[in-house]
């Protein structure tokens, strides 16, 4: 028993992604439509050329009708898959094995969600029969239980960490400012949150996640054949996904400083990938940034840095869009927005632009030392969570 | 002889200080404080609360429970059966309600010390009425419980001497089914009345007794008609009455002869005779004479304690609680009614906050869970694992602005249980500001919310107040 791994026989040959806002004129079918017309023309295939269908949606519908119907796709199957907020990156991982099992030749996997259409704010998900003994807490109130835990375990000042975590709101918002999906198009320095209301522990609004809808889409082929559709198309390296026990909630060994269940997806993603030093393999990474603690966190649990530094090297600047280590180049969760279905997929299409080199001038990420990017995609609360992990790269090898 | 085993008296946490009303609404209110159930309490938690506190002395197991409000949380379904639960009574211990009157607590306390088994009598009340009258100031919140029987059952700390019962119909006090307060006919009409009532039953009780009135150390006179009582209390001609606890709980209906009798019991010396005399449509009348027992007798948290440990709360506040004024709610979806068979199956743990524990690793799971956390411990290899009168301590804390509930923010807690275990659990009677890492905590019953009817009851912790949470 083992996870094998993908690594280079599958291919993504083309990719859509929607603006990402409140799309008050348009609903989860004419997002749909957009995202996946995106993705046959830039793959320069039609909708009869792909074999089959993976929908990930959290809320926004059940079934695979709620992809075919709006696409009037005829006898293909198609499949709704829902994973918290890695729902996006689950429709690739199964779009990708499904033709990596030479099951298909061509599959299709989008990511979708209508957050808009509640009358509620924030992400709201109707809950399932229940005994009425489940917590009543925000996952902003879970998330932010890592400051004051982190603070204590590494001796970080609260007020310094506040500003840390303000800080990685900064940057996302700097690097969604420069791009034309982004939901949010403007800087926020940091200070400016820091001033802000706390709404759950120190958070403000803006260390959370843009409540957006969208829709994004990849479409894949085993890796021999991606050159008939694509001069340069961009090979999965690795994907891995952990699904945590829980035990994180009542276990008192569990401190609220790393997510293992993302370390966990993470080892796994780099020994598929077969890489020793994510650091200075990795050129780029899209991270589950819903909240500031959790990209500090992150940094720390894939490896980027020592435990206990990444604050250090926030303040560095090691993870600007131009710094060592970039990470969430398009605006992240933060400013590009958190559509729950989608999100998975947007990640992989700012590493489709970025590694391929096509994210245009004023974005483009520097490729001439390393050229994979990591995607990292979760689902839950700390103590309970899905982790996702996927590596990509635009070279065989 | 029959008497009283144990017993409890629940006063919340909450005070208004009853000047606070004049002060916002120009007139009404009085002097001292009333006693507060918070908006996650109703006259089922409270009742719960009490008898937590009257079985924590004692060994004995009640094999009948009896519950008695003016403010039932439920009509047509039993609240009593809640109780039960949470008390984790046998399936074979009957439980019932004793619904709708203020006289209802007395007269199930007396029927219980003339009836047969260890016999728990529970009685709680949420009194108010509307914004400055004398009933929304005069009136308190509380519960108290006493666990009633022989020797037999237990070591009797006060056995009956005699009582008596004096019935007439006249109406001074009513209220209509879901009505926010109370009517009362013109005062003089039901002194009249209650006070020949008083006299009959005072004169057959000391004589069921065998004593005069003379040898009667203290009296607890209470009643819905507060001149009455008064008078009554001038007239039975004992050496003292009873602080009836006006000045900081205010009058507590249903529960209130409980509450002051909990309360003189846990000053009581051996060999006193305490009578207790309660008026409502009519007059009951007990009287007890505390046994060399009652030395040996540790209350769970004395009434006096309770009353000295409230915190106040503000009079907007207590308007909101009571339904009085309705506020903004967050631009959140409302809880979602529990699933009654969901509830049913998780009765253990919903209402009895019983977990479960590995049998190899001994790890604490909440919920109970089949698979365990860790891998020495084999499927289904738990043993239950009560943990409501377990102490805790907070770890970490959030306090959380956005989530809806009914009296925003939200103050929550990861706790670890003394002797291991965790649960991220919502704190209640808790001011935000006040919360700390590393502050003791204990478990309580509590009303979570209110959806499409149904209550869901479930526990949270709050401040360590009892000798129980201890370290």
């Amino acid at each position: 028993m083992a996870s094998h791994g993908i690594k280079d026989q599958v291919a993504i040959i083309g990719m859509g992604c929607t603006q990402f806002r409140e799309h008050w004129d348009k609903g989860v079918d004419d997002l749909l439509i957009d995202s996946a017309t995106a993705a046959f023309d830039s793959a320069g295939v039609a909708k009869d050329d792909v074999d089959a269908f993976w929908l990930g949606t959290a809320s926004s519908g059940m079934s695979g009708l709620t992809l075919s119907q709006p696409l009037k796709l005829e006898g293909k199957p198609v499949t709704r898959v829902e994973n918290f907020c890695a729902t996006g990156s689950e429709a690739l991982r199964q779009a990708s094995y499904a033709v990596a099992s030479g099951a298909y030749d061509m599959a299709m996997a989008v990511g979708v969600e209508k957050i808009k259409d509640s009358g509620y704010q924030g992400l709201n998900a109707a809950p399932a029969p229940h005994d009425g003994t489940k917590r009543n807490l925000t996952a902003a109130a879970m998330y932010s239980l890592v400051l004051p835990a982190y603070a204590a375990r590494y001796g970080v000042d609260e007020d310094e960490l506040r500003m840390v975590v303000a800080k990685i709101a900064e940057k996302n918002h700097r690097n969604g400012a420069l791009n034309p999906l982004a939901q949010f198009r403007r800087e926020m320095p940091a200070e400016k949150i820091c001033e802000m209301a706390s709404v759950a522990g120190r958070l403000s609004v803006f260390d959370c996640s843009g409540v957006a809808d969208g829709s994004a889409a990849a479409i894949v082929v085993r890796a021999e054949d991606a050159h008939k559709y694509c001069d340069d198309p961009l090979y999965i390296k690795a994907l891995s996904f952990v699904s945590g026990t829980g035990g994180g909630l009542i276990d008192p060994d569990y401190d609220y400083t790393t997510f293992p269940e993302c370390e966990m997806a993470g080892a796994d993603a780099y020994r598929q990938a077969g890489i020793d030093d994510p650091r200075s393999a990795l050129a780029m990474a899209e991270v589950h940034d819903c909240f500031t603690p959790t990209e500090m966190v992150l940094m720390e649990d894939l490896g980027f840095c020592e435990r206990g530094t990444a604050w250090k090297e926030v303040l560095a600047g090691t993870f600007e869009r131009t710094g060592d280590m970039p990470i969430n180049t398009d605006g992240g969760l933060k400013a590009f927005g958190h559509p729950v279905g989608a999100s998975g997929l947007r990640m992989h299409y700012e590493c489709w632009l970025q590694l391929r080199n096509k994210a245009g001038e004023d974005r483009q990420i520097d490729l001439s030392n390393r050229n994979l990017g990591l995607v990292h995609n979760l689902g839950g609360y700390p103590g309970e969570m899905v982790s996702f992990v996927s590596i990509l790269g635009p070279e065989q090898g | 002889m029959r008497g009283i085993i144990s017993f409890g008296g629940y006063v919340p946490y909450r005070r208004l200080d009853r000047s606070a009303i004049a002060a916002v609404m120009g007139q009404g209110g009085a002097r001292g404080t009333r006693s507060v159930a918070s908006y996650d309490e109703d006259t089922t938690t409270m009742g719960v609360e009490a008898a937590r506190l009257a079985l924590r002395p004692v060994d004995a197991e009640p094999r009948a429970l009896w519950f008695a409000t003016a403010d039932p949380a439920y009509l047509e379904k039993t609240n009593a059966t809640a109780i039960h639960a949470a008390l984790r009574l046998d399936s074979s211990v009957g439980a019932l309600d004793f619904g709708g009157a203020v006289r209802s607590g007395i007269g199930a306390l007396r029927t219980a010390l003339d009836a047969k088994g260890p016999t728990m009598v529970v009685t709680a009340d949420i009194r108010g009425g509307l914004p400055t009258g004398a009933d929304e100031a005069a009136g308190g919140d509380g519960a108290a419980a006493f666990l009633v029987g022989t020797e037999d059952d237990g070591p009797v700390v006060a056995e009956l001497l005699g009582s008596a019962s004096a019935t007439e119909e006249f109406v001074d006090r009513w209220r209509q089914p879901g009505s926010p307060s109370t009517g009362q006919w013109e005062e003089r009409f039901g002194e009249t009345r209650y006070g020949p009532l008083a006299a009959q039953a005072w004169k057959e009780a000391l004589g069921a007794a065998g004593i005069e009135a003379a040898d009667v150390d203290v009296a607890v006179v209470t009643g819905s008609h507060s001149r009455a009582v008064k008078r009554v209390a001038g007239q039975i001609g004992v050496a003292r009455v009873a602080d009836d606890l006006s000045a900081a709980v205010g009058n507590a209906g249903t529960a209130h002869p409980g509450l002051v009798l909990a309360n003189e019991l846990e000053q009581a010396e051996p060999g006193q005779t305490i009578a207790v005399v309660m008026l409502a449509d009519g007059v009951e009348a007990l009287i007890l004479r505390t046994t060399d027992a009652l030395a040996e007798f540790t209350p769970g948290l004395p009434v006096a304690d309770q009353i000295a440990d409230g915190a106040e709360v503000s009079y907007a506040t207590f308007l909101q609680w009571r339904e009085m004024i309705q506020v903004q709610p967050p631009n959140r979806p409302e809880p979602t009614r529990p699933s009654s068979s969901a509830a049913a199956r998780a009765q253990d743990w919903k209402y009895g906050f019983v977990g479960s524990r590995g049998t190899e690793s001994g790890t604490l799971h909440l919920p109970p869970a089949r698979v365990s956390i860790r891998p020495e411990d084999e499927l289904d290899a738990m043993d239950p694992a009560p943990m409501a009168d377990v102490g805790a301590t907070v770890v970490t804390f959030t306090i959380d602005r956005l989530v809806y509930s009914v009296s925003p923010p939200v103050v929550f807690a990861v706790v670890d249980f003394d002797g291991g275990g965790r649960l991220p659990v919502e704190l209640t009677d808790v001011d935000p500001d006040a919360v700390r890492i590393g502050q003791r905590v204990e478990m309580t019953f509590r009303r979570l919310y209110e959806a499409e009817g149904i209550n869901n009851y479930f526990w949270k912790a709050r401040p360590a107040r009892s000798g129980s949470s201890s370290e």
